[in-house]
């Protein structure tokens, strides 16, 4: 025998949503139809993550979730319920320490308006860890899911390589 | 864009998935990684009233290898197999194609049978499924039964898969000594939709090329090897019946078919001799 079919959220009405954001236990109430990105920023006030196409193009809304970069504009807040999630706000080491990854972005300008960046530093920040001895080609491929309206991408490439280069030799004080 | 209002449930159990799907008389729609069926509910173009969600389930989550085929479970992420250390001695075709799918970023959420339920006439995965003679399994509470790819895919984003019925795995045969594989996509970007792209499968006895993003759903043609190859990527290409578009138009695609088929299937047969070399060492 099948054990008891699980409970049905119903439309309309607001679900408890519990997850690990940064680390940090986090929750709230979120309709079924609520997506992951507006639970964040609205809910819980973590506008670090940014919006842009909301179907998944664009790159702006990346998140990280249980270690992988995801869209969080194509998932349900209600699918995320006991993942772990990191955004851009779990990435500075103390509020005036910037991960290797942030400092190598600003070094070489490696953005602009900014919009894009969380996204990407989500993206390129999974990819690191994964293959600390990753390469131009490799970068550029995880990068091939976002869209830059400023930088041209190159000041993006680089200040990855530079970031990986810094992982791998780190730096005495 | 946001979704119109649904229910949502998180089913323990397949027996859960396909009660809920038996109920719902068509108002529900199962999501598994959802990287197909979000943008489908946040333009509106879907509008379920139940979302039953399959992550969960551990039966539907693993891929199991009989000898003679692969089993991908509907819960497996397309990323989960890319890394698997033996995908691409299992099934080479399989590996060839998935770095092509999206991008990372969508590859760790989605799933393969959630990209075969989807059926973009453009996507890599049921290409792949036509080019190999995978099948598609599905289940309801009514039957279980089994498609070939080719009678699964009906058309444009439509399948044979009825209301009640849960794509529980596809199967594609796993490599056999002697069979040579290559595959190609054509796209304007890393991570677009094709333009066309292609799966050929090279064995002693035939020489298989498949066909994406140009016709309604992906199509396969048994290729002569002799002289006879360039006029039946001719007849090929004109089947398709490519259409204009926003990327390319219909003759470009014929064109691509003629040429870039040819390719892809002179590179099977290389895969293959290749193949054959290695096993003779
Ligand atoms: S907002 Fe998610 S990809 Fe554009
Ligand atoms: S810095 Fe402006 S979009 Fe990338």
């Amino acid at each position: 025998m099948s054990r008891q079919a699980p409970a049905v959220l119903d439309a309309g009405q607001r679900h408890p949503v519990r997850f690990t954001l940064n680390g940090r236990k986090a929750g709230g109430e979120a309709e079924p139809r609520m997506l992951l990105h507006d639970f964040l920023r609205h809910v819980l006030g973590a506008t670090g993550t940014h919006v842009g196409c909301e179907h998944g193009i664009c790159g702006a809304c990346t998140v990280q979730i249980d270690g992988a970069p995801a869209r969080a504009c194509l998932t349900l807040a209600v699918q995320a319920d006991g993942a772990e999630i990191r955004t851009v706000e779990g990435l500075a080491l103390a509020p005036d320490r910037l991960s290797a990854l942030q400092e190598a972005f600003r070094a070489h300008h490696g953005l602009q308006c900014g919009f894009c960046t969380p996204g990407i530093l989500m993206s390129l920040d999974a990819l690191l860890r994964e293959r600390p001895d990753c390469g131009e080609a490799e970068i550029r491929e995880t990068l091939s899911g976002h869209l830059c309206r400023c930088t041209g991408y190159t000041p993006i490439v680089k200040a990855a390589l530079a970031a990986a280069e810094a992982l791998r030799v780190p730096h005495h004080a | 864009m946001k979704p119109a209002r649904f229910a949502y449930q998180r089913a323990a159990t397949t027996e859960h998935v396909l009660e809920a799907l038996h109920r719902s008389g068509g108002e529900a729609r199962v999501i598994a990684g959802g990287q197909s069926l979000v943008p489908m509910l946040n333009m509106r173009l879907a509008r379920p009233a139940l979302l039953v969600d399959i992550m969960h389930v551990a039966a539907l989550s693993h891929v199991d290898d009989d000898g003679a085929r692969l089993i991908i479970g509907a819960g497996v992420r397309q990323r989960d197999l890319e890394m698997r250390h033996d995908t691409a001695a299992r099934q080479p075709l399989l590996a060839m194609a998935l770095p092509w799918l999206g991008h990372v970023q969508t590859r760790s959420r989605g799933t393969v049978c959630g990209s075969i339920a989807h059926a973009d006439p453009s996507a890599e995965l049921p290409l792949v499924l036509t080019a190999l003679r995978g099948e598609v399994h599905l289940r309801s509470r009514r039957r279980a039964r089994r498609l070939p790819a080719e009678a699964f895919f009906t058309g444009m984003m439509v399948t044979a898969r009825a209301e009640d019925e849960l794509i529980e795995a596809v199967s594609v045969p796993a490599v056999r000594p002697g069979t040579g594989y290559a595959f190609r996509e054509i796209s304007r970007r890393h991570g677009d939709f094709a333009i066309a792209a292609f799966a050929a499968v090279a064995d002693e006895k035939e020489l298989r090329l498949a066909i994406g993003g140009v016709a309604e759903t992906p199509k396969a043609r048994v290729l002569p090897t002799d002289q006879g190859l360039d006029d039946a990527l001719d007849t090929f290409a004109w089947n398709l019946e490519a259409r204009d578009d926003l990327h390319a138009s219909a003759r470009y695609r014929r064109e691509l078919v003629r040429r870039i088929g040819r390719e892809v299937v002179l590179a099977a047969i290389r895969d293959r001799e290749a193949r054959a070399l290695k096993e003779a060492t």
